[in-house]
């Protein structure tokens, strides 16, 4: 197996007397497709809010390719790889679909602070972001405006800004949330055809889409690691019933 | 929704073509320049306000720069407009009347104020971030009433005499150099300007504007961003008041004053924010309105000006330039 991507040794952070992390040691190694589930209130977006630097831990390291990134402000940790989505639609409402990636392409490219030349003059910042709308279906509407598209297209372009950056992992907070499962298969497809040797860390409610994606599933309760394991773990672990599958069975 | 054209992809314009589209001059762009050298030669009487009207055009693009487009909500930017004033305003005093030049130091003395006040400008937001400009434009009309010795305090910085503009053109008490001198300049930081908003950079601020949140994790350093709009704001409005200090060659303590910043926001909003021109336009009408409706009511004329603020925002969607877009159905973009 590869050295993680991604590590987190001894992550701790309270909110006064509540603890919203415990001592969380993950390790995302590079290809990996890991869920964390939980249930509501476990700190799962406040992990994904201390690893990507919106939150300071209170002790603890996060490691990204073997770099400590914890003093690191959110946007340099981007620049280094590490990029999230949001679980509430987190976008540009009134940059259509193509500014706003574009934006996110010309970041990377470290064009976004130049103000001498047009925009249009930057054709390959732009043939990248169209490139893609299009592998994500949205190349019909990405002159649209974002608050003028679907809800499921909002969802599909959070990743697309997270592409955008080319991370080496990339957090996915509930990709699928408030999309209908009849609506959700050009975001499962978007998961799928996502680069075979990035590390995605993805939370998730919709078993489906967990159990069909996820190699490894690591289980957090009250800001803690419950436990981690391969799916037919999970499923067969007692405790992760009681505690978030109830009796139902998936898997 | 018949606001919103849904085009057939195919007949789409492509995205190259799309954001090329929105960076081409427009007629009605061309022609609104080509009207503001009217008053040349049909209102010859009223050139002094045409100058004027330059002048604040320029002080509110300033402003749509950081407001309009990036958000950043501001009660204090005569402080800028100010000290390129008195910048160029001493300069001229003390025995160098070039104009250019004097604009160039207007904006090196504005812009550096604007790049130390910027890392606290940069670091609040909403409420804080107005009050804050307020109390740094205070701050500098009090210790500008101060230093006397240096401004003139109230009674205004007098002995400002300038030299033959471009060593030819005087200024002369009817106006002709005044307003060809501030249209000009007006025109080249609109041009600059234009520049900026259809920049990479542009669409960054856009980007801050929209979602300050998502900037980090698209690995966007915006607090560096706002930062430059702010100095390159600051140089501009320092400009604009440079200008005005030569033109009129005279500058008073107003020019730093909360009635300057207030107004300048007005005719922002009346106009119509983060398009440009709305600064402009507004410029226009407020002053011409001040101009006429002080002339039948010295006192009152604010009541007007107040009652057509809240009847554009309440029903314009963005200013009068936003509710023109709406009557015109061409929306920019659309092939």
């Amino acid at each position: 197996m590869n050295a993680p991507m991604l590590q987190t040794r001894g992550l701790d952070k309270r909110f006064g007397s509540l603890i919203v992390a415990q001592s969380i040691e993950i390790d995302l190694p590079q290809g990996a497709r890991h869920a964390l589930i939980g249930p509501n209130g476990a700190g799962k977006t406040t992990l994904i809010n201390l690893m990507t630097g919106r939150l300071r831990p209170d002790a603890g390291q996060i490691r990204l390719g073997g770099e400590n990134i914890s003093a690191l402000a959110p946007e340099a940790r981007v620049k280094r790889g590490l990029v999230r989505t949001f679980q509430i639609n987190t976008l540009f409402p009134h940059l259509t679909a193509l500014e706003a990636v574009t934006l996110a392409v010309c970041e990377r490219r470290g064009q976004a602070g130049r103000w001498w030349r047009k925009l249009s003059d930057h054709k390959d910042a732009i043939d990248e972001a169209h490139e893609i709308l299009t592998s994500l279906q949205l190349a019909a509407d990405c002159l649209r405006p974002t608050h003028a598209l679907a809800y499921g297209q909002q969802r599909l372009l959070e990743i697309a800004l997270a592409l955008a950056t080319r991370p080496k992992v990339l957090l996915l907070d509930e990709p699928a949330a408030g999309v209908p499962q009849g609506e959700s298969a050009e975001l499962f497809t978007a998961i799928a055809n996502l680069p075979k040797d990035m590390a995605v860390l993805f939370i998730e409610h919709d078993m489906n889409l967990v159990f069909r994606f996820a190699t490894r599933i690591i289980v957090l309760v009250a800001g803690a690691v419950l436990t981690e394991g391969t799916p037919d773990e999970i499923a067969a672990d007692p405790r992760v019933r009681e505690v978030y599958l109830g009796s139902a069975h998936h898997g | 929704m018949p606001a919103i054209r849904t085009t057939p992809a195919d007949t789409a314009p492509g995205p190259q073509a799309f954001l090329a589209a929105q960076t081409r001059w427009r007629l009605v762009e061309i022609l609104f320049w080509l009207a503001l050298l009217s008053p040349f030669f049909l209102l010859p009487t009223y050139l002094t306000l045409a100058s004027q009207i330059a002048i604040t055009a320029l002080f509110a693009l300033s402003v749509d720069l950081i407001l309009g487009y990036a958000g950043i909500i501001t009660l204090g930017h005569a402080l800028f407009f100010g000290i390129g004033a008195y910048t160029a305003g001493l300069v001229a005093k003390w025995g160098w009347g070039e104009a250019i030049s004097g604009l160039v130091l207007a904006a090196l003395a504005a812009g550096f104020v604007g790049y130390v006040t910027g890392f606290i400008i940069t670091r609040v937001h909403h409420l804080a971030l107005i009050m804050i400009t307020l109390g740094l434009g205070l701050v500098a009309v009090e210790a500008a009433n101060s230093a006397s010795w240096l401004t003139g305090g109230a009674d205004g910085l007098q002995g400002v005499r300038m030299w033959k503009l471009l060593g030819t053109f005087e200024f002369d008490l009817w106006g002709y150099s005044a307003y060809g001198y501030s249209l000009g300049a007006l025109f080249v930081f609109f041009l600059i300007s234009r520049r900026i908003v259809h920049s990479p950079f542009g669409l960054s601020l856009r980007g801050i504007r929209e979602n300050l949140d998502r900037m980090p994790a698209i690995g966007a350093p915006s607090r560096a961003r706002l930062h430059k709009i702010y100095v390159i704001s600051a140089a501009m409005a320092g400009v604009a008041g440079a200008l005005l200090a030569q033109t009129t060659e005279t500058v008073s303590l107003e020019t730093l004053g909360f009635q300057r910043s207030a107004d300048v926001v007005i005719m922002l909003i009346l106009g119509g924010t983060g398009r440009l021109y709305g600064g402009i336009v507004g410029a226009i009408i407020f002053m011409i309105a001040r101009d006429q409706l002080a002339d039948m009511n010295p006192q009152y004329w604010y009541f007007w000006i107040g009652l057509l603020l809240v009847a554009v925002v309440l029903f314009l969607s963005n200013g009068i330039l936003g509710g023109l877009d709406r009557l015109l159905p061409r929306r920019r973009g659309d092939a």
